[in-house]
């Protein structure tokens, strides 16, 4: 009965919260747990969204906008692509044997229990409510913050990703002699 | 509150019947402009000029058989269409369609919502709109039906690089995503189109190649693929794959029209907007100034829904190879130069006069420098 009021009292707001919070569970169990590689891929595109319905909840449009346009739009689209030419009938059996099983499951819990007991062990700091700016997670703050503050940082991430770019051509290019195909 | 709840949703609600009513009407426009250019009637059987056409074909498919092959995917092959139908469907809630409206003493914009990161919302879900035809194509588990489906994936990614870079400029100048900024920026005839006519070009060419019409409906080449991704489709899944494809037509041709064409401003406006409050007192008059500009912006998007069939008409369609040159070779470094030399000019006293001084500068070095290549080659 108890569980029942608390459900009747929910918030609009809570309500939207529940909501992505299940649907993302969902979606990141669906990833891990079905067979069809294609499947799992679609599920994480789920993921993706409503961990973006999240942040709009959080008031940082921005964010949310760019996780649906690189992650879900672009990212996932790639993946399945590359998933779409292979072949993969043949279901990997690696995973089958105990050993490996065992190892895998405790690694996982091991790794739950930490995350746990830092997170609950943290300091949180609360908002306040009278004196929070509204404004902190929309894109004009976050342009300021990242060219001001962070300006090394970011251009940094930018020769990062040109390096990475090139070093991907590199590979990707056909050497003399090789075959075509 | 309650009373501005009940306007907005019911602005919401046209807004909804608007797109889906116009994207209804697009089919059989495009069949009676198909007529015309080809010296043909065109369909005139359904009611007076063939006008019930569209309700005849929408009955037609709802009472074909729904087939699905045995070796599909059988979830994914019911959701791909849906999910076309649904991303295309989105994106309408930021376009601004008309100023505000004036009841009860407060002002309320014509449009689904207005998030200041309008702009980002359609791409991220265009970006999401290519997964119906993706997941169509492969659940069908047919070779031609995949085939379509990668080509368009790929086809949608090479041209949204172009498209953002584009997109890039025009946010560049305004300073802002908000669409509704955008747009209140190009007040009067202050639009876009002059100050980047070639970013106006990219924008409209890459939008045909996102939207999969020809001369980039690679997807659905019938003289290679069969029908391309929706071969295996009937009855009104199929029809919701070509029903999307002209959702999305009207969508981007609204987005053409609110970035390039100022959408809802035309020249004038605030002469009308004066006379009409004057003669008409505050609230009648603002309305109906308000409805003027709706007005003016249906015609806008009903002119590039006219182009993009036109197009389709006359153009014949690329070939792959040709297709990926031109967005890799051309859009995405032209659009490129297109940004650096907006920025510029957006630095400078002038930025009208510097942006075509740029453009100017560029074709010069270009063909110059094409010019000396050739006239060395011819020597050798």
């Amino acid at each position: 009965m108890h569980f029942l009021e608390i459900i009747k009292n929910l918030s609009l707001v809570q309500w939207a919260f529940y909501f992505l919070s299940i649907l993302t569970l969902y979606g990141a169990l669906g990833t891990i747990l079905s067979k069809n590689p294609i499947h799992s891929v679609i599920y994480l595109v789920v993921t993706f969204f409503s961990i973006s319905g999240i942040y709009i909840m959080l008031n940082a449009q921005f964010l949310a906008a760019v996780n649906v346009i690189v992650y879900a739009g672009a990212i996932m689209v790639l993946f399945l692509f590359v998933l779409m030419f292979l072949n993969l009938k043949e279901e990997s059996t690696e995973m089958k044997t105990s050993p490996m099983l065992i190892a895998a499951v405790s690694t996982g819990l091991l790794l739950g229990l930490i995350l746990i007991a830092t997170i609950r062990k943290a300091e949180i700091t609360r908002v306040n409510y009278n004196d929070f700016d509204p404004n902190t997670g929309l894109i004009e703050t976050l342009g300021m913050v990242l060219y001001k503050n962070y300006m090394l940082p970011f251009e940094l991430v930018s020769v990062l990703f040109l390096v990475a770019m090139s070093g991907a051509i590199l590979l990707g290019k056909r050497e003399k002699g090789e075959s075509h195909f | 509150m309650e009373f501005i709840l009940l306007i907005k949703g019911l602005i919401i609600l046209t807004i909804f019947a608007l797109s889906l009513g116009i994207a209804a009407y697009e089919t059989y426009f495009e069949r009676v402009i198909a007529a015309y250019i080809q010296d043909r009637v065109g369909p005139d059987r359904a009611g007076p000029f063939g006008i019930l056409q569209p309700l005849a074909d929408a009955g037609k498919l709802f009472f074909k058989e729904d087939f699905i092959p045995t070796l599909a995917d059988k979830g994914l092959f019911i959701i791909g269409p849906g999910i076309a139908m649904l991303t295309a469907l989105m994106s309408s809630a930021v376009i601004p369609f008309g100023d505000t409206l004036l009841i009860k003493g407060q002002y309320i914009p014509v449009q689904g919502m207005d998030v200041n990161i309008g702009i980002l919302w359609v791409f991220g879900i265009v970006s999401l709109g290519v997964y119906g035809i993706l997941i169509g194509g492969w659940a069908s588990n047919n070779k031609y039906s995949l085939y379509g489906a990668i080509r368009a994936a790929s086809q949608n990614i090479s041209y949204e690089l172009a498209m953002g870079i584009t997109l890039l400029s025009v946010i560049v100048v305004t300073g802002s995503l908000s669409i509704r900024t955008i747009v209140g920026l190009q007040h009067g005839i202050d639009w876009n189109i002059f100050y980047q006519p070639v970013g106006f070009l990219i924008f409209v060419t890459c939008s045909l190649a996102e939207c999969n019409r020809t001369p980039f409906d690679l997807p659905e080449s019938e003289n290679e693929l069969v029908a391309g991704y929706h071969t295996e489709y009937g009855s009104m899944k199929l029809g919701l794959y070509l029903f999307s494809e002209y959702v999305n037509m009207f969508i981007s041709s609204a987005i053409i029209a609110s970035l390039f064409l100022g959408a809802y401003n035309y020249p004038g406006m605030d002469f009308v907007h004066s006379f009409l409050t004057g003669k008409l007192g505050e609230s009648f008059g603002h309305n109906l100034a308000t409805v003027l500009g709706i007005l003016v912006y249906i015609l806008k998007i009903f002119f590039f829904i006219f182009v993009f069939m036109w197009v389709r008409w006359t153009l014949p369609r690329f070939k792959y190879d040709q297709l990926m040159n031109m967005a890799w070779k051309w859009m995405m470094p032209l659009s490129i130069v297109n940004l650096i030399i907006v920025a510029a000019a957006e630095l400078s006293p002038y930025p009208l006069l510097f942006n075509y001084i740029g453009l100017a500068i560029f074709a010069f070095l270009y063909f110059g420098s094409r010019t000396v290549y050739n006239n060395k080659k011819s020597k050798l």
